[in-house]
């Protein structure tokens, strides 16, 4: 095969030292992709050259020669490094292949069920900014309640994403009868800080609405507020409870607070991918995202969520620089 | 005939004096012009690394025969402080963005037949085989 190569080499080059002509330049173009497909190093490509010349004018002088050689040890390192990027590449193919086996698994272990109780409307959506997702939200169901979490590990990406097993396992151990805010953060945190590094974080924010009384209480592990949308008055305001980050301190006690919902009222809960949103004039401020809400306040709550996420995502030309998450809990009257 | 020949390598110059053995033998074994380039860059690689992290060594160069197979084997054996984490060593990726040229994956590329020993404190020899195709 080699010496197939060389052959067509000789030939393009001689008609090309006979006459020199873009055409000729052109096919000995086309032909050097043969060169790349068959792997051939760049120094077997000047050994190639030497070889064609040599049968075309040996006349040349032994510096031409000596000159060829001289660049066949030059390009050696070239053909190495070239090499060795190919077998990078063929490496991280490998590596890609796993995060997508790796993504698979992620969404099997992390699969949370839609709550479904009277008079409440449930609607989400959580986005990766990159292949892996450190947001996570999960549903505790309960014939007259819904809870629900949603948790944020600082950092994203694989190392966020795995931290995210253990919330899940911790929320499903959870002992019946003792799913307030309050005891969820309560027991998530020692989990937490038993089992995770000293530099990973994890904030939470944890709701539940009860649909016996309306009211929807919550607490929080250093998360960012969630929003109230009174459709009585038509303002918003933060829901905002006490407590530190999951995994800082053992002991830590999280304050719970409640509201009660009115029909038409909504919750949105949100992870920082939802506030900190950058655009080019810098990040969106709380009152953006109000206004965004007060547009769709009468859609249903998954129209809400999807609202908000194609408008704030369309800012970043659907470049997400953070984990997106946002959660619409909206009080409906309920059907007879 | 003179099966083995051996350079020692102390100062840089010697690099020179193993490159030159080393195509001169890769030459008179039949090798071509590139091969010899590729055999004498290997031999390049491995008396720099006995150079700048042993100290000093030695390349030895033979010919060597396998089932009417014919080639040239060079070792490379020094008393250096030896390679603690061979693994990464033979990484691609590892030694080149340390500036340490080709490095042994590059070397194993070069050659057909590659095998490190190496004990930490005790140091390292690298045998390295490349046949006539």
């Amino acid at each position: 095969m080699p010496q197939e190569v060389g052959r067509q080499y000789k030939e393009i080059m001689g008609k090309y030292l006979e006459r020199p002509s873009e055409e000729d330049l052109y096919v000995g173009q086309q032909f050097s992709r043969r060169f790349i497909e068959k792997e051939i190093a760049p120094e077997d490509v000047i050994s190639i050259h030497k070889t064609a010349l040599i049968e075309l004018h040996p006349e040349l002088q032994d510096e031409v020669w000596n000159s060829l050689d001289f660049l066949i040890e030059m390009m050696i390192h070239y053909g190495l490094t070239l090499r060795e990027h190919q077998s990078l590449i063929r490496k991280q193919e490998a590596i890609q292949m796993e995060m997508n086996v790796a993504t698979k698994v992620q969404d099997t272990l992390l699969k949370t069920k839609m709550p479904c109780v009277g008079g409440l409307d449930v609607g989400y959506i959580s986005q990766p900014a990159t292949q892996m997702n450190g947001d996570y939200v999960y549903f505790l169901n309960k014939k007259h309640e819904s809870g629900v979490a949603v948790a944020d590990v600082i950092g994203k990406g694989i190392p966020a994403a795995l931290c995210m097993s253990m919330i899940k396992f911790g929320m499903d151990g959870l002992p019946d009868g003792n799913t307030s805010p309050q005891n969820v953060l309560g027991i998530i945190n020692r989990i937490v800080e038993k089992s995770v590094d000293d530099s990973m974080f994890i904030s939470m924010f944890y709701g539940k609405y009860n649909a016996e009384d309306t009211t929807f209480s919550y607490a929080s592990a250093g998360h960012e507020p969630a929003l109230h949308f009174n459709s009585r008055t038509g303002e918003f305001s933060e829901l905002d409870a006490k407590g530190l980050l999951l995994g800082v301190k053992p002991d830590t006690e999280y304050e719970e607070r409640s509201v009660v919902l009115n029909d038409g009222d909504f919750i949105a809960m949100m992870t920082d991918g939802v506030t900190e949103t950058r655009t080019e004039e810098g990040f969106i401020d709380m009152n953006a995202i109000q206004n965004l809400l007060h547009d769709v306040k009468d859609k249903s709550a998954q129209q809400i969520a999807e609202h908000v996420y194609h408008h704030l995502a369309g800012l970043q030309n659907y470049r997400l620089s953070d984990d997106f998450t946002i959660v619409i809990f909206k009080k409906q009257p309920e059907q007879v | 005939m003179d099966l083995r020949s051996s350079v020692e390598i102390i100062t840089e110059w010697d690099i020179v004096a193993a490159r030159q053995l080393g195509r001169n033998e890769a030459k008179k074994a039949g090798f071509g012009t590139v091969d010899q380039a590729r055999i004498t860059t290997a031999i390049s690689e491995l008396a720099r690394n006995i150079y700048l992290y042993a100290g000093k060594g030695k390349i030895e160069i033979e010919r060597v025969t396998d089932n009417g197979k014919f080639g040239i084997k060079i070792i490379a054996s020094d008393e250096g402080p030896g390679i603690p984490d061979l693994r990464k060593v033979m990484e691609d990726g590892f030694s080149t963005s340390g500036g340490l040229g080709a490095g042994m994956p590059g070397v194993k590329r070069l050659m057909d037949e590659f095998k490190v020993v190496s004990e930490t404190g005790a140091g390292t020899t690298i045998t390295t085989t490349k046949w006539l195709h």
